[in-house]
Formats: C-alpha cells, sequence, structure tokens
C-alpha cells in the first residue's frame, strides 16, 4: 500500500466543535435546565471537585483531540493542511518509536520500526517539512514525546525561527513526562535524575522564552494502560505532578508559572462511576496541594487541566464491533467527568492499528455524546450523588496513602520518594501486580469480559479488514538522512556537539540553548542524545516479573 | 531492595528434571511489557521456570541466553507492528548459532500473519484474545511436552 493512501487513512480528525451551534439547553421534554445544581463549592469554585469552569461546556465543549498518524514528515505534513484547511487549529504529532526513543531511522535498533507507529524525525530537515507552509504562529502543536523532547522541542524551535517566527510566539505541548516512562511506558533514555534536569530545564527555558507553551503532561494513561487501578493512576500521576513542582521550585521558579502551565492526561476505563469520581478527587487533590503545600496563590495554578484517552486496554480482540459500545461508556465517562479535551479509540485497535472507517466511528461516538446526549449541559450532573461523592474521598483517600509512603519514602520530599520508587521497582511492582491480579479475576471467570469470558456466541464472523503498513517509508527515510549526513557541514555539527556535552556536565547550565545550536547545526536526534548521553549514562530497568 | 527482588517463596517442585524452561524477552524498542509480564507470572505458576530477560533485547543477546539458560522455549512478545520484520531475524539468528529451540510469538500479532510467521521459522503465535489456559497449553505443545488433561 502506497504511503499516501496509508497517511491519509490513518490520520485522525482533529476537530474544533465551537462552530457548531447549541440552542439553550433543555431537555427532550422541553424542560429548561440550568448549567448546575446543587450548592457551593459549585464548579469554577475553589478546589474544582465539580469542574475548572462555572459553566462547563456551556462555555466551550471539550476539544476532540484525535492523536494519530504515521509516515514521513511530507505525508504528515499534507495531512497537517488538510486537517487546518478544515478548520483546525491544533495539530497532533505522533513520533514513531526510534524517534520516541532518541534513534536515528538508520539505527540497527529501528529496524522494522521506521514511521509505523508515528512520523519519523532525524533531523531538523524532516520537522522543517513536517511543518513546511504552515504559519506556526497561528498553531498550536502537541508533541507526544519524553526521553528526547527538549531535541524535538528544539528542532521545532529552530524550524520556527528560520520561517521568521519567534519562540514567544510559539503555542503548544509537549508530553516532556519522563517519570511515567520508568514506572509504565519505558521509554527513557538517561537515568532519572539526569532526565528530571533535562525536563526542568524544559521548564525554566519555556517559562522564560515561550509563554504560549506547555512543557509537560503529566500522564495517567500509560500507568493504567500497563495495569494499573484507578486509584493508582490517580496517585502515581499526581504523584510525579508534585515531583515536576518540587523539581521546578528546586531550580529557583515560580510555583503559581509552574502550576499555570503544567497539564495531565488521564485514562478513560470501564468502570464508569469510578472513573468520574477519579477525575472529580484528580482537580480537588491538586488544587489542595499546589495551595497549602506547595503555596501557589493563583488560582490558575491550582486547576487540575486534563485531556483523557479511551482505555485501549480494554478493547477486545473478539467481536471487536462490541468495542465500539465500550468507547462511548468511557467518553461518557470523561465527559461526565470534566474532562478539557478527549481523544476516542477506534474499535479494531486490539488487532492493529485503526482503519479509517474505525477512527472516524471513534470520532462520531463523541459527536453523539456531545450533542445528543443532553451531557454538556449540566456541569458536573453527579455531583451530590451519594455513591459519586463517597467514591470520591474514598480514592483521594486511598491517593493520600500513597502519597504519605512517597514523602516518608523520600524524607519529605515527594520528588525524592518517587525517584526511590522507580529505582527500588516499587512502581512496576505495584503495576505488574494490579496487572496480573486482573487477568487471573478474568481468567477465574470472578471478572465478566463479555465475548472473551462470557457470552462468546458469534465470535468468528468478524470482518478482518486491519490496515497494513509496508517498509517503504523505512526505505525511503533512510536515504533521506544518508542525503542530510551527506550534504550538511561536519565540523559545524562536531563543535556543537561538543559544546552540548561540555554544557551537560554542568549541572547549572540549561542545556536548550545548546541543543538548539545543535539541532540548527543538522545533528540527528541520535548524535544530540549521545551528546549527552557521555555525561548522562544510560538507564537499564531491572528485569522483575 | 524491594520485595519482588526477593524469590519466589511459592514455586512448586525446586528443579524436576522435566520442568520446562522458558526465556521470555523483549525484542528491540517496544516498551509495552504487561503481557509479557502477565505470561511470566501465568507459566510460572504452571510450574515452568520462567528467564525473563527485560527490555531491549537483541536477536544476539537473546541467542546467548537462551544457550546459557539451555531454553526449552524462547517466547517474545511483540506490540508495534514489527513482528512480520523482527520474528523471522530472531528465527534465522537461532538457525544460525545452530540452535534448535521453539519461537513462540505473542502481542498484537493479526491472524492473517500468522501462516508467515509461521514459514518464518516461528512454532505457535499467541494473538490477544488468548486466554492464560491457551499460553500454557502452546508452550507446553512448543517444548514437545504431554499436554495436560
Amino acid at each position: 500500500m502506497a504511503v499516501d493512501t496509508l497517511t491519509s487513512k490513518y490520520f485522525g480528525d482533529h476537530v474544533s466543535d465551537d462552530r457548531i451551534e447549541r440552542p439553550s439547553p433543555e431537555t427532550m421534554s422541553g424542560i429548561p435546565v440550568d448549567s448546575v445544581y446543587g450548592d457551593h463549592p459549585l464548579p469554577g469554585e475553589f478546589p474544582f471537585t465539580r469542574g475548572l469552569y462555572p459553566e462547563m461546556y456551556r462555555s466551550r465543549l471539550w476539544t476532540m483531540r484525535m492523536f494519530a498518524g504515521f509516515g514521513t514528515a511530507e505525508d504528515t505534513n499534507l495531512r497537517f493542511k488538510e486537517l487546518l484547511r478544515h478548520g483546525g487549529t491544533g495539530l497532533s504529532t505522533a513520533f514513531d518509536m526510534p524517534t520516541l526513543m532518541g534513534r536515528d531511522s538508520d539505527s540497527e535498533w529501528a529496524l522494522g520500526e521506521v514511521g509505523r507507529a508515528g512520523v519519523a524525525v532525524d533531523t531538523i530537515d524532516d520537522m522543517r517539512d513536517l511543518f513546511a507552509g504552515i504559519d506556526l504562529s497561528t498553531v498550536s502543536t502537541s508533541m507526544t514525546i519524553n526521553g528526547p523532547a527538549p531535541i524535538l522541542l528544539a528542532m521545532y524551535v529552530a524550524v520556527a525561527e528560520d520561517d521568521g517566527v519567534g519562540r514567544a510566539q510559539l503555542a503548544g505541548t509537549l508530553q516532556n513526562d519522563i517519570l511515567k516512562e520508568y514506572q509504565a511506558q519505558k521509554e527513557y533514555i538517561y537515568p532519572p535524575r539526569p532526565s528530571m534536569r533535562l525536563v526542568t530545564d524544559v521548564v525554566r527555558f519555556t517559562t522564560a522564552e515561550m509563554p504560549r507553551w506547555h512543557p509537560i503532561s503529566v500522564s495517567g494513561y500509560h500507568i493504567r494502560e500497563a495495569g494499573s487501578t484507578a486509584a493508582q493512576e490517580l496517585a502515581f500521576t499526581l504523584a510525579n505532578g508534585f515531583a515536576y513542582v518540587e523539581a521546578a521550585l528546586a531550580a529557583g521558579l515560580d510555583v503559581n508559572d509552574v502550576g499555570r502551565r503544567l497539564s495531565f492526561f488521564f485514562n478513560a476505563h470501564i468502570d464508569f462511576f469510578e472513573e468520574i469520581a477519579k477525575y472529580r478527587a484528580a482537580r480537588r487533590i491538586w488544587a489542595r496541594w499546589m495551595r497549602d503545600r506547595y503555596g501557589a496563590t493563583d488560582e490558575k495554578a491550582m486547576m487540575c487541566r486534563f485531556h483523557t484517552q479511551t482505555a485501549g486496554v480494554s478493547l477486545t480482540a473478539q467481536q471487536p464491533e462490541n468495542n465500539i459500545a465500550r468507547v462511548a461508556i468511557q467518553a461518557l465517562a470523561a465527559a461526565l467527568g470534566g474532562t478539557q479535551s478527549l481523544h476516542t479509540d477506534s474499535f479494531d485497535e486490539a488487532l492493529a492499528l485503526p482503519t479509517e472507517k474505525a477512527a472516524r466511528i471513534a470520532l462520531r461516538t463523541q459527536q453523539i455524546v456531545a450533542h445528543e446526549t443532553g451531557a454538556a449541559n449540566v456541569a458536573d450532573p453527579l455531583g451530590g450523588s451519594p455513591f459519586v461523592e463517597w467514591m470520591t474521598d474514598e480514592l483521594e483517600r486511598r491517593a493520600e496513602e500513597v502519597f504519605a509512603h512517597l514523602d516518608e519514602l523520600g524524607g519529605g520530599s515527594v520528588l525524592e520518594g518517587v525517584y526511590e520508587g522507580i529505582e527500588s521497582g516499587w512502581f512496576v511492582g505495584e503495576i505488574a501486580d494490579a496487572a496480573y491480579r486482573f487477568e487471573r479475576e478474568v481468567n477465574a471467570g470472578r471478572r465478566v469480559i463479555v465475548g472473551v469470558n462470557a457470552f462468546t456466541d458469534g465470535a468468528d464472523d468478524s470482518e478482518r479488514n486491519l490496515l497494513r503498513i509496508g517498509p517503504e517509508t523505512e526505505d525511503y527515510q533512510r536515504k533521506r538522512l544518508a542525503m542530510v549526513k551527506q550534504e550538511r557541514d561536519d565540523d559545524g555539527v562536531r563543535t556543537s556537539l561538543e559544546q552540548l556535552t561540555a554544557d551537560a556536565a554542568e549541572p547549572d547550565v540549561n542545556l536548550m540553548p545548546a541543543i538548539i545550536d545543535a539541532a540548527r547545526a543538522r545533528a540527528t536526534e541520535e548524535e544530540i542524545v549521545m551528546a549527552m548521553e557521555s555525561v548522562f549514562g544510560t538507564y537499564v530497568e531491572r528485569a522483575v516479573v | 531492595m524491594s520485595e519482588q527482588a526477593e524469590p519466589d517463596t511459592d514455586r512448586p517442585d525446586p528443579d524436576p528434571p522435566d520442568r520446562i524452561r522458558v526465556v521470555l524477552a523483549k525484542l528491540g524498542l517496544d516498551g509495552h511489557d504487561r503481557g509479557i509480564k502477565v505470561v511470566a507470572r501465568t507459566l510460572r505458576d504452571a510450574g515452568m521456570e520462567v528467564i525473563y530477560l527485560g527490555l531491549r533485547q537483541t536477536a544476539d543477546s537473546i541467542v546467548a541466553a537462551a544457550e546459557q539458560e539451555d531454553a526449552d522455549v524462547i517466547g517474545l512478545s511483540m506490540h508495534n507492528a514489527g513482528h512480520l520484520t523482527l520474528a523471522p531475524a530472531m528465527a534465522a539468528a537461532l538457525r544460525e548459532a545452530d540452535l534448535d529451540i521453539p519461537l513462540v510469538i505473542g502481542g498484537i500479532v493479526p491472524d492473517d500473519d500468522v501462516e508467515e510467521l509461521r514459514r518464518g521459522g516461528v512454532a505457535a503465535v499467541l494473538g490477544p484474545g488468548a486466554s492464560a489456559d491457551e499460553v500454557v497449553a502452546a508452550v507446553r505443545a512448543a517444548a514437545g511436552a504431554a499436554l495436560p488433561e
């Protein structure tokens, strides 16, 4: 299959539904409904349990942000332009596995992985192609990358500046959440402490020079996918958030500056009321800790803003069409829980990357939740329910137990406690235990999964129309990288990398300027990674099961 | 340091001669390790000796470990759509090392790829819907041990 067909098939819509007019809300019986019911504290009031904004989705519907993509930078660029032509203002970039791991497309580690799960970016040339013809002063760009996040940000800044757009004008989000990599997703490069230095360098750099940039998206999604419970997802994610705040404060940043820039990313799993309670507890915990423990005074710095994605791990390979129902319920939970943006998974993702049709159904699913169900009319409609309020309190209590444990491990520092929990294998052990407990319950039939361990008739009649990816992208990208290496000024590359290595050895020097220089000199991602690795070392996880 | 570094205390029989020895690994960059860890515990609970090598292994490191551990079966987990490249490469590396150890692949592998993987030297493929019993049965069958029941 040709690459251009693949990319057009694969990218999801990125839709701002603000354009759709909503009549003043009433039920199907014609009963008018208020924007909120109940007593103070209401949505928009500290501690924001009931939502961040007084009118919630009446003032602004959640953003339907469908994360997707693969191929070469040029293919992705075509799709970006198409999205912008259709009224989109935000771009969401998925990188391929070698890029996520700081490896070039010609690395032996990249074999079979180039361009498969996202776009391949080796040098600033690829980044330039990715955004060619797009005015970076008017779009917002989300980049889902962690270990090498400073390098991709540097390439983006350099491309924009070469185009005459100053870094202060750039808007976007970098995932840049390295702590959950050691705990769950495992896309790390360096050991935790030097990695945290890089995260903090990005926070310092963007705070000083990129006022429209969100430097970290603290992510529980991957922790949950790796097998954690909802309670663990909540606790580990917020603990990581506290750790980033502590690291930034230690670097001399103001707590209000940091708090205003952090955002979060949660999972929407199938246990409906527990999920809703989880989002409510997250907002309350974050607000309290930011104010009471870290001394924030600006309410915007206490707000837990979050993106949500439905649970890929809840999708079944058996009777995959049933997944459409699962995703709809999960999307409704995210909406009732007050998410700011939402990605809905495609029903065929337990088998392969989604087809165009499956991705469209996923988008339509959240449009049905948004526009047909009435769920967007009233903020926190479950607030005041004895069960939901109790579950919110219970999840908060359990999370506080985890925070107390980490705080004690770290001798009064959550950051140190998180380091300790990573190095001792505590997080991965807790997550693996929860994953195994779940599997045993499923295998023993104590937990019903429809189509898997119950109601299994009709499993054989599924349509097998899966997306296939060929090796063309890999060949093309390798040739392209070879061309850049031939054309560039090797002395300039060497000098910039030597400077970066020298800066890395000085703990107080912010590495962003040297990384930007190296990117501009057309050093490859892996070369930049290696220039710091010589100082920082690598991280190998102890293999425990 | 942590509790999971301790040796398992509930393992059956220390080392009966017919005990199946399985080397499990993640080959390449793919970091999705939820499945392989569950499989490791499942096989261990079924009485097998499990050696989990961890993330970011190469064909060479897996060949070396399989030889050293006298493995009866090698199990690889793949979630990044690279199985049609990586699994045959692993099988070739085993042949080159003159190791006749059956290779079992698990993960996000569509049914349509199973034939091609088998032709490439893979003994068994466990897709995303495989149950614990199916995993144990497939590894036992690959090891040539008698199936229970």
